[in-house]
């Protein structure tokens, strides 16, 4: 399966309230990739998602998945939201809220069959919170929320797990790990994984391509094609430089009339 | 206590309280108490409204509580939820005071609605009260997932395609005809306080949900119970022993939690 075209965003245009947030946005994922979604907070990665989730409406374009129109509540995608907060006496365990990502949309009260109970705990093995499974998800801590949450996500077996900005409010150790398990889904699951962040150095290490978005456009590809400075200059509107410091990448912004004019020729970068 | 003519208060007492321990199971879930207030206040002007035209009291209830949480529901997707739920409050208020102002209705008839009343519910609507009552279960029944899945988190439920606007809507529908069961025996005032009381300790004795829900539902029938009788001995409002003993179930259930919490902590030391 790696290689075929899992997800494809094209001529996408997103407008809230009249105000258009993203424009002429186009990008694809393929099998068993690490995608990064990197942007500074405000940029549009949130509706972005949104959208591929079916949650949002686009003014203009197509989302698909395996060539079909994406509809909401595709079981091919999982979703990861930005903050959820439990209350500490949420009287529902790990095993309970990973159970619900099975069958929370289905009417009724039904008993769950031993086979979706071993598919809970099968997924609560995958995230290495099998420890945690009869613990009060309001009492653990962000790392292990975030472990439960994708689990949550990955439980229906999705094809694309989508995450908006799991390492927030994580300390560097959590977030780290949290990438690690996102690298093993990917590998030993061949689930792609499309990920937004602010800062992209974390996942430098893993990710197979960048979806960079700035200033309602996007600029897409290897972390290589994408994070330089001629592209991010014509993304962003004005000239800024990319550094590379000890394996870090630094973007500083800067200015250049070159770069006004790439931008008026090219509002959107696609680099494939 | 147990003469014939309070047959019909441990009936409908206790068809309210296992109804209004699964509904507040919920509620506590959705951080809902504000619109549990609300609501039973909604359906105390109905009542005030029901006997000033002559009509039957709990149809007044019926309507003017699902006309609440439907403002309520409407309301929320223009505006701040409690900002709603506030506006819906004072407008049913004001209604209710109009109502009684120009009815020609004696003072403990009011006290009654307000405060609640053991023999609040009479003999014709014994049926009517079942009815209503077995609509509700069904209906959380139906939406039991849905429901529990959006409380956890509404952002998680949509992404699993279930459809949050519809579920609060449905739910403030059976919020409503459950506070309109629920006022004439316990009060417009402390409906809300069995509710909200023992869901909220039943979440502290347990970390199932499932089990959360059995335990409320108990607790809540162990409540209104202990309250039909205190105020058949006492002759004071049974609404004052809901709300108090609503109250004691939690301040219990929060002390057994502290205690259990700290032999833990003990141990793990």
């Amino acid at each position: 399966m790696v290689g075929t075209d899992l997800l494809k965003v094209e001529d996408l245009d997103v407008s809230i309230a009249g105000r258009m947030i993203l424009r002429d946005v186009n990008f694809r994922i393929d099998h068993g990739e690490f995608t990064g979604l990197i942007g500074s907070n405000g940029a549009g990665k949130t509706t972005l998602l949104r959208v591929i989730l079916g949650v949002q409406a686009a003014a203009r374009g197509r989302v698909s998945v395996h060539g079909q129109t994406l509809t909401r509540s595709n079981s091919s995608v999982g979703y990861v939201p930005q903050k959820v907060v439990f209350e500490p006496d949420l009287p529902v365990r790990v095993r309970d809220f990973v159970a619900l990502g099975l069958d929370g949309a289905k009417l009724g009260f039904a008993r769950r069959s031993r086979q979706n109970l071993e598919l809970v705990d099968e997924m609560l093995d995958a995230v290495e919170a099998a420890a945690l499974a009869n613990r009060r998800i309001g009492s653990l801590s962000g790392g292990e929320q975030q472990r439960v949450l994708i689990a949550h996500a990955l439980v229906r077996k999705p094809e694309l797990l989508l995450l908006d900005e799991p390492l927030a409010s994580l300390d560097p150790g959590s977030a780290q790990e949290i990438i690690e398990l996102l690298h093993s889904v990917v590998v030993h699951q061949q689930v792609a994984v499309l990920m937004s962040a602010h800062e992209m150095n974390p996942l430098l290490p893993v990710m197979d391509r960048v979806v960079y978005v700035a200033n309602g456009g996007v600029a897409s590809g290897t972390t290589d094609e994408v994070v330089r400075s001629d592209v991010l200059s014509a993304l962003y509107g004005h000239h800024v430089d990319v550094l590379h410091v000890h394996g870090r990448v630094l973007v500083v912004a800067g200015e250049s009339d070159h770069a006004k004019s790439m931008v008026a020729d090219h509002p959107a970068v696609i680099v494939e | 206590m147990f003469s014939s003519f309070m047959t019909n208060a441990w009936i409908s007492g206790t068809v309210i309280a296992t109804l209004v321990g699964v509904v507040g199971f919920f509620v506590v879930m959705r951080a809902s108490s504000f619109a549990a207030h609300a609501i039973p206040n909604g359906a105390f002007a109905g009542a005030a409204g029901a006997n000033l035209v002559g009509v039957n009291p709990l149809f007044g209830l019926v309507v003017f509580a699902l006309g609440a949480a439907l403002g309520i529901g409407y309301s929320s997707r223009r505006t701040r939820s409690d900002v709603a739920t506030a506006l819906a409050l004072v407008m049913m208020l004001a209604l209710g005071a109009a109502f009684l102002a120009t009815s020609n209705e004696y003072e403990p008839a009011i006290n009654a609605l307000l405060f609640g009343e053991i023999l609040g519910v009479s003999s014709s609507e014994i049926v009517p009260v079942l009815v209503l009552a077995l609509v509700c279960a069904l209906g959380l029944g139906v939406l039991y997932r849905p429901l529990l899945m959006s409380s956890i988190s509404s952002e998680l439920a949509v992404a699993q395609g279930v459809n949050v606007s519809l579920i609060d809507v449905a739910f403030l529908v059976v919020l409503a005809l459950s506070s309109a069961l629920a006022v004439p025996v316990v009060g417009a005032l402390l409906t809300f306080s069995l509710t909200i009381g023992p869901p909220a300790a039943a979440r502290l004795l347990t970390s199932r949900p499932h089990r959360a829900l059995a335990c409320s539902v108990v607790l809540s029938l162990l409540t209104l119970w202990a309250a039909i009788a205190s105020s058949y001995w006492s002759n004071l409002p049974i609404g004052f022993f809901v709300g108090t003993f609503s109250a004691l179930v939690y301040l219990v259930a929060r002390a057994w939690d502290v205690t259990r919490r700290r032999r833990l902590a003990h141990v793990v030391a």
